[in-house]
């Protein structure tokens, strides 16, 4: 068994943890951590993948790299909204907006 | 040439003159002109009169050549073309007389009669615009044209029957004659397209020159649907229906559209398809059997009717049919002729009751009437020449149209017809003369109140009404003398070109005829003198003894009810079904059962809908695992 395997496996645990938070809670800053994780869990992939396959500049390097950096942008924008929304609705639970249900 | 360029300057002001008077009159009648309303349509209508005298005088000096001018291209549509062409032969001119100068008279006589009517420009726009669709439908040099005015002509006719359309009755009658003159239309229509498929023209010229060489099944076919537009136009049986009930309309209206214009308009229509109609003996002898019928039928029940307007208006019908039955004789020229003079006693007769009904206060019965000829002479007199000229007594204008017409019956051999024609004209003089006797002799008969008031016209009516006179009395001796070979004949020979002339024989059977039909008619006087004036108590004894007889009459042949009962009721059965079955059940139920399936499909699908986020990013994952594990299927078989 090679260490990529290790590493895949954690990737995919944190993905699973990840996916799992999203799906199944309510608090709107504990999602946006979830998704984080996903996101995180995907660049170990790829730093993985790209260290053990390609050299450790390769493609996969990159690729987490632009993922971070939109991770920031999104997390920034997504916990705005949420802070503006807060506001609004005193209220950070994803069940409580429901104004559009008729 | 100098004289057709006058002529295209005269053509053209005949017909934008009126339409621009309608216009004007129309958008500035209300507010600005007011009670002055008639001050531009009369001197319009006027002028046109002028100019319509100064074109008949042109065909009067160039009897042989016509003027044919193609102003302008109207539809060009490939292989299709129609232009705005006005042609003006000797036919167009006699008709140009009849409707530029009747119509200018009828215009002055309504300033005084439609005096005060809240609806006074309305009344004349709607007279101008008449008379632009007229001049329209005489002038045009083919069938569309002549279709623009003959629509023109009924748009008005039905504006002014209605013209008082707070009456039920009266917009019920603009209606019907609407509603009757589309069927009629509607067979001028399919003989235009029948007419267009065969020549591939609607220009007269183009299609007459044609006619030899149309088949005779379909040249027969195009005259009888042409006819068919003419029976509905000019009130023949069985869509005569329509014109007794457009008496609702004002009076000068009947005068000047149905009597002395309009409803010409099918005859003139028939003979300006002379042509065609020569070569389709067939068709002919439907005109001549349509006339023939109509002529009698509208002369019977005109003897019981009450209303003075009414009986003039079944006068009418019958004379209309006399002209057809003229026609289809192949009396051609007889039949315009009798159009001529028609259309200045008609009219005539009509003013004079219109006077009548002016003087009375608006009462029409003439059961109402009696003893009016002291209180309003000038009327008297003048409808009294109007009865003589109707009954055709020598030497008023009906004499020599109607023994020409009556003349070229028997000399042509239709016995029969001349039969039917001879006691038409005996009962035209009875019912005729009862309306003399009724309306202006014996005792009156109205209130105290409505005697009290009784005047005569004024001056802006009885002038045009000694006016009318005068041709309604000379005309025929002017024009018509002598019998067969007159001026009239002689003018509209380059029109009716082939038609063979019989000599008349002016002390033979042709005067034998005459003197018989002039004994007949006095006869027809005589008996009315008695029924109406000597044994009042006689009318009511004879309707007594006959009462079959008399209520077909009084009830107008029962034709009312029978459309009422055959094709109104049938139509309406048919609509309500349309409705209660069809619109109710098939359409409406084809749209409210796509609705109402929607509407299902969205109940079913709305639980989905949750409006939770997680759920949608469930499906989602489970939807990419699913994915993922088939593709991974897939690659790993």
């Amino acid at each position: 068994m090679s260490s990529l395997y290790w590493w895949l496996t954690l990737a995919v645990l944190l993905f699973c943890i990840g996916a799992f938070g999203v799906l199944v809670r309510r608090n709107v800053i504990v999602i946006i951590m979830c998704l984080e994780l996903m996101l995180n869990a995907v660049n170990i992939a790829l730093v993985a993948i790209s260290n053990f396959r390609g050299g450790a500049l390769g493609a996969g390097t990159l690729f987490s790299l632009f993922i971070i950096t939109l991770a920031a942008a999104e997390v920034t924008v997504g916990l705005a909204i949420v802070i503006a929304n807060y506001r609004n609705r005193r209220t950070v639970q994803t069940d409580q907006y429901n104004e559009l249900k008729g | 040439m100098g004289g057709t360029q006058y002529m295209k300057i005269a053509v053209a002001l005949i017909v934008l003159l009126p339409l621009a008077g309608f216009f004007i009159t129309l958008l500035l009648g209300k507010r600005l002109f007011r009670a002055k309303a008639h001050v531009l349509p009369v001197a319009l209508v006027t002028v046109t009169a002028v100019l319509s005298v100064y074109a008949f005088e042109w065909v009067f000096r160039h009897p042989h050549e016509a003027f044919v001018w193609n102003a302008f291209s109207w539809v060009a549509a490939g292989r299709f073309t129609v232009a705005w062409g006005f042609l003006v032969d000797p036919l167009t001119g006699v008709m140009l007389l009849v409707v530029g100068i009747i119509g200018m008279l009828v215009h002055y006589y309504s300033i005084g009669y439609m005096k005060d009517d809240p609806g006074y420009y309305r009344f004349f726009a709607y007279l101008n615009l008449f008379m632009f669709a007229m001049f329209v439908l005489i002038l045009a040099n083919n069938y569309l044209l002549l279709f623009l005015g003959w629509e023109g002509v009924g748009l008005c006719s039905y504006l002014l029957i209605s013209f008082w359309f707070r009456k039920k009755t009266a917009s019920q009658a603009g209606k019907k004659a609407f509603l009757v003159n589309r069927v009629g239309d509607f067979g001028f229509t399919l003989g235009m397209f029948l007419i267009f498929v065969t020549t591939g023209t609607l220009q007269f010229t183009g299609v007459f020159d044609k006619a030899e060489t149309i088949g005779s099944g379909t040249l027969l076919w195009i005259c009888l649907l042409l006819f068919t537009g003419a029976v509905g136009k000019s009130a023949q049986f069985p869509l005569h229906v329509w014109l007794p009930d457009a008496m609702e309309g004002p009076t000068p209206v009947s005068a000047l559209i149905h009597a002395a214009t309009m409803v010409n308009a099918g005859v003139y229509m028939v003979a300006r398809s002379y042509p065609l109609f020569v070569q389709a003996h067939t068709a002919m002898l439907v005109v001549m059997i349509v006339g023939t019928f109509t002529a009698i039928y509208a002369a019977y029940i005109a003897i019981t009717q009450n209303d003075i307007k009414k009986v003039i208006a079944y006068s009418t019908v019958s004379s209309l049919g006399f002209m057809f039955m003229a026609l289809g004789a192949g009396a051609w020229a007889a039949g315009i002729f009798y159009l001529f003079a028609h259309g200045f006693f008609k009219g005539l007769l009509f003013l004079c009751s219109g006077s009548v009904i002016h003087a009375m206060g608006g009462e029409q019965d003439m059961r109402q009437m009696g003893g009016l000829r002291k209180k309003i002479p000038i009327t008297f007199w003048t409808m009294l020449i109007g009865a003589i000229a109707l009954i055709g007594v020598f030497p008023f204008a009906g004499f020599w149209a109607k023994d020409e017409i009556l003349g070229g019956d028997f000399s042509h051999g239709y016995y029969v017809v001349w039969a039917v024609g001879i006691v038409t004209a005996f009962l035209t003089a009875v019912f005729a003369f009862r309306l003399i006797f009724m309306t202006f002799f014996g005792e009156s008969r109205a209130s105290a109140e409505v005697q009290h008031h009784i005047h005569e016209s004024p001056k802006v009516m009885t002038i045009p009404l000694v006016l009318l006179a005068i041709p309604a009395a000379l005309l025929g001796l002017v024009i018509g003398w002598p019998p067969e070979t007159g001026w009239i004949h002689t003018f509209l020979q380059p029109v009716f070109f082939d038609v063979e002339h019989e000599k008349f024989v002016w002390l033979g059977v042709g005067g034998g005829l005459m003197v018989f039909s002039v004994a007949v008619a006095l006869l027809g006087v005589y008996v009315a003198y008695v029924l109406y004036i000597r044994r009042t108590e006689l009318p009511g004894r004879l309707a007594a003894r006959l009462p079959g007889a008399y209520k077909a009459s009084l009830n107008k042949m029962y034709m009312d009810q029978v459309y009422e009962r055959v094709p109104i009721r049938s139509t309406i059965a048919f609509a309500r079904w349309l409705w209660t079955f069809f619109d109710v059940k098939v359409i409406d139920g084809a749209v409210n059962g796509l609705g109402r399936l929607w509407e299902l499909f969205g109940e079913r699908l709305r639980p989905l809908q949750t409006g939770r986020v997680q759920n949608y990013a469930f499906s989602i994952f489970a939807g990419m695992l699913v994915l993922v594990v088939v593709l991974a299927w897939i690659w790993g078989s």
